[in-house]
């Protein structure tokens, strides 16, 4: 028995990437709460979007190490995140002009916008892949961990180490202040509260003089901020691939659903949800469990319920779940 | 000019765009672009009659085509010798001990007094039932992946003809269209696009990871043809008959056998594509057909019809699925192997959807004429982006970053370019080039 190694070691290979992993699905299930929320669809371009926004991010990035720009310790990313979300704004503002402002107009059912945002899906991924190709690229600079695991050992004289990565502290420190201002903005300014409004009950809000255009367009601005810093976040903890975005849609919709969809309480808790459940269900326990269990009954096997190729399943059996019993979500969100 | 003139011409139109691909580049890559223009129009019947029939969004497309090309090395590849015996058994099984463990939890989750008993009990038996399962599964996996894993290390087919593999490809969809439309139909539109967008990854991660199946990412290579119709080129070169009549023709053999070997496949093709439109068009005409419709149309007022709109959009979305199962069969047949690495979202569910919404969504012959266009566009986009980055990089300097970064960049014209279309087509014709009647 040896409870304090078995902490460590669940805390090393369980909890903290569990945690940098749900903050960027947090980030991710919250721009399409919002969008379901405003825009009442399901938008299935909002992966490509992250691919865009973290793609400029990447460039601006090599642009200031070519200039011999850096900030410290931490990386150079982070000031290129900014310009990454001014660069998502002018383009979601300009795909919402050009696309689907048409379509609000017409009063379209949500499935067609759905459908419409695949097409932007594609022109996206297409633009994503034009400017920076389909490869994986590596743009994270600055000190690699916050704590090494030789450290940490070094320093309390444990067995296992415990390593924090700096994408993982920045992730979550990021994470918690962009959620700080989002609830900000929405429950303390009169255009957080008007937004609400139209969420709530469009016609009522329109007849309280809240103009509908102005609404939708500051939901796609924060959409826009929220897409780029989980895109940026991603990229930093993992690496910046174009096909990969698209992939965590799954993940993304299922914390929104979990939560409850339009419901941004729930997608940050969906989030969590859904990162841990997959880190927890495809991590190998012996480690832990050696510790912990007596020796007699130590594990031979790697006590691994599903490997890691199955992450999606694990997402996917957890939304399959709540749409069984609760379809509007754990935090009543507003499908039915 | 009438309806059927217009869609006539669009007919010949697209056909001649096909045979302008054969006169200026090679009748090769004609012929293959004919086969997977059939192909793909079968998916679009299928989606088409999901999509444009019943009003359901599945963005699944990928998962049953990807069953479909396992039910080809599950059905006609030759058993593994000694896999049975050394583990086959083993895995069957274990599937069925875990099928037993959903049944029970199911059905304590259902007959059982509501509380905190019911829960237990059902947690405790699937967990108890997840340990026997892997007890039994992961040595059984391990005795069968150890045979010959260079070349084989799966449990292998029936050994059976080719062609009985593209029903049981269709059969193999339908059940897992089953299983998912099970749960996911009556909820929200929405939600049973994510769930079949769901379903497809994991349809596509068993198939990469599962090796003992179907060999995952080391590939299964060789699967037999459908003979007689399609035969191989070696055996037509050796066959003095063919090479008269090649010689006939005014063809080198070698050339001649490849174009024989396409054009049996798309004659096969083509029966089962005329076969299956001729169904879907007589479905459409029929009191079922506009019984769909109506539910498309007014859900509510079709269910105080007395009609079951749930069983209604099951059965067709089944239906729907085992049609793209059997396009998926077909296809793995053409390519003659069952690479499970290749098969992507963006390529096998939304550019069918693409085909779908411009062809005319609602509409059969709309939908194959989108395919048999969108397919073409796909594969000629690629030059013809190329061709349009060397004419307007040609005034920039040679060796300019710039002009090598657009000439490489060529390749992903095409995802922009459908995107563009769809949108083009939603916005100013969203009823597509044959629209429903």
């Amino acid at each position: 028995m040896d409870l304090l190694n078995a902490l460590v070691a669940l805390a090393n290979f369980v909890i903290v990437p569990a945690v940098a992993y749900g903050s960027q699905l947090a980030l991710g299930a919250l721009g399409v709460t919002l969008i379901y929320g405003i825009l009442r669809f399901s938008n299935f371009a909002h992966g490509d979007t992250m691919a865009f926004g973290a793609m400029i991010a990447v460039l601006v990035t090599w642009g200031l190490q070519a200039a011999g720009v850096s900030f410290g310790p931490l990386p150079t990313a982070l000031l290129a995140l900014p310009f990454a979300i001014l660069g998502c704004i002018a383009l979601v503002l300009i795909t919402d002009r050009l696309v689907y402002r048409f379509y609000r107009e017409q009063k379209a059912k949500p499935v067609i916008l759905v459908i419409v945002s695949m097409g932007v899906m594609f022109i996206m991924n297409g633009l994503v892949r034009f400017i920076i190709g389909p490869d994986d690229q590596r743009f994270s600079d600055g000190a690699r961990f916050i704590i090494s695991a030789r450290d940490f050992k070094a320093m309390t004289g444990l067995r296992e180490g415990l390593a924090i990565k700096t994408s993982q502290g920045i992730t979550l420190v990021v994470a918690v202040i962009a959620v700080a201002l989002l609830f900000w903005f929405l429950n303390k300014t009169r255009t957080g509260k008007s937004m609400r409004a139209y969420s709530d009950n469009e016609d009522l809000a329109l007849l309280s003089g809240i103009n509908p255009e102005r609404v939708v367009m500051i939901t796609w601005i924060l959409v826009a901020a929220l897409a780029t810093t989980a895109g940026v976040l991603y990229g930093l903890d993992k690496s910046f691939k174009p096909f990969v975005y698209f992939q965590l849609l799954l993940p993304i919709f299922a914390s929104a659903i979990v939560g409850g969809l339009g419901n941004p309480l729930g997608a940050i808790a969906g989030g969590f949800i859904i990162a841990f459940s997959e880190v927890t269900v495809t991590y190998a326990w012996k480690k832990v469990l050696t510790y912990v269990a007596p020796e007699s009954l130590a594990p031979s096997g790697l006590v691994q319920f599903l490997s890691t190729d199955y992450k999606f399943a694990v997402s996917f059996a957890i939304l399959l779940i709540v749409l069984l019993f609760k379809p509007t979500g754990l935090f009543k969100g507003k499908a039915v | 000019m009438t309806e059927s003139v217009k869609n006539t011409l669009l007919f010949i139109v697209v056909g001649g765009l096909i045979l302008l691909t054969g006169f200026t580049q090679s009748w090769n890559a004609a012929i293959l672009i004919m086969n997977m223009g059939l192909i793909s129009a079968i998916m679009a019947i299928g989606v088409n009659l999901q999509w444009g029939f019943a009003g359901l969004f599945n963005v699944g497309v990928m998962g049953f085509v990807a069953l479909g090309g396992l039910a080809v090395v599950l059905v006609s590849t030759p058993p593994t010798p000694g896999a049975w015996s050394s583990g086959g058994y083993g895995i069957f099984l274990a599937l069925l001990l875990g099928a037993a463990t959903v049944v029970a939890a199911v059905l304590v989750a259902t007959r059982m007094p509501k509380g905190r008993a019911q829960t237990l009990t059902t947690i405790a038996i699937l967990l108890v039932g997840f340990f026997v399962y892997r007890a039994v599964f992961d040595p059984s996996v391990a005795g069968v992946e150890a045979i010959e894993p260079a070349v084989a290390g799966n449990l292998g087919g029936l050994n059976l003809p080719v062609l009985v593999a593209w029903p049981a490809g269709g059969l193999l969809a339908a059940g897992a269209a089953w299983l998912i439309g099970k749960t996911a139909l009556g909820l929200r539109s929405d939600y049973l696009a994510i769930a079949t967008l769901g379903i497809a990854e994991i349809i596509i991660a068993i198939m990469k990871n599962e090796d003992w199946l179907a060999r995952g990412v080391k590939n299964v290579y060789g699967i037999p043809r459908p003979a007689p119709v399609v035969g191989y080129e070696v055996d037509l070169q050796n066959d003095p008959s063919f090479v008269a009549r090649a010689d006939w023709f005014g063809l080198d053999p070698v050339i001649a056998s490849t174009l024989s070997v396409k054009l049996g496949y798309s004659l096969l093709f083509m029966i089962v594509l005329l076969a299956l439109l001729w169904m879907a068009q007589m479905a459409l005409k029929s009191p079922w057909g506009r019984m769909m419709r109506a539910i498309r149309d007014n859900e509510v007022a079709a269910e105080a019809m007395g009609k079951d709109v749930t069983r209604r959009h099951l059965q067709i979305f089944v239906l729907g699925s085992a049609i793209c199962g059997i396009a998926g069969a077909m296809m793995t047949t053409l390519d003659g192997q069952l690479t499970p690495g290749t098969y992507n979202p963006l390529r096998f569910t939304f550019l069918v959807w693409v085909m779908v919404i411009v062809g005319g969504s609602g509409n059969n012959f709309g939908a194959v004429l989108g395919a048999f266009l969108i397919w073409f566009l796909w594969v000629q986009v690629e030059p013809m982006g190329l061709w349009f980055m060397n004419l307007i990089t040609s005034s920039m300097p040679d060796g300019s970053a710039l002009k090598s970064h657009l000439i490489d960049s060529a390749a992903h014209m095409r995802l922009f370019t459908m995107g563009l279309i769809l949108l083009i087509v939603l916005r100013f014709s969203p009823r597509g080039l044959i629209p429903e009647k």
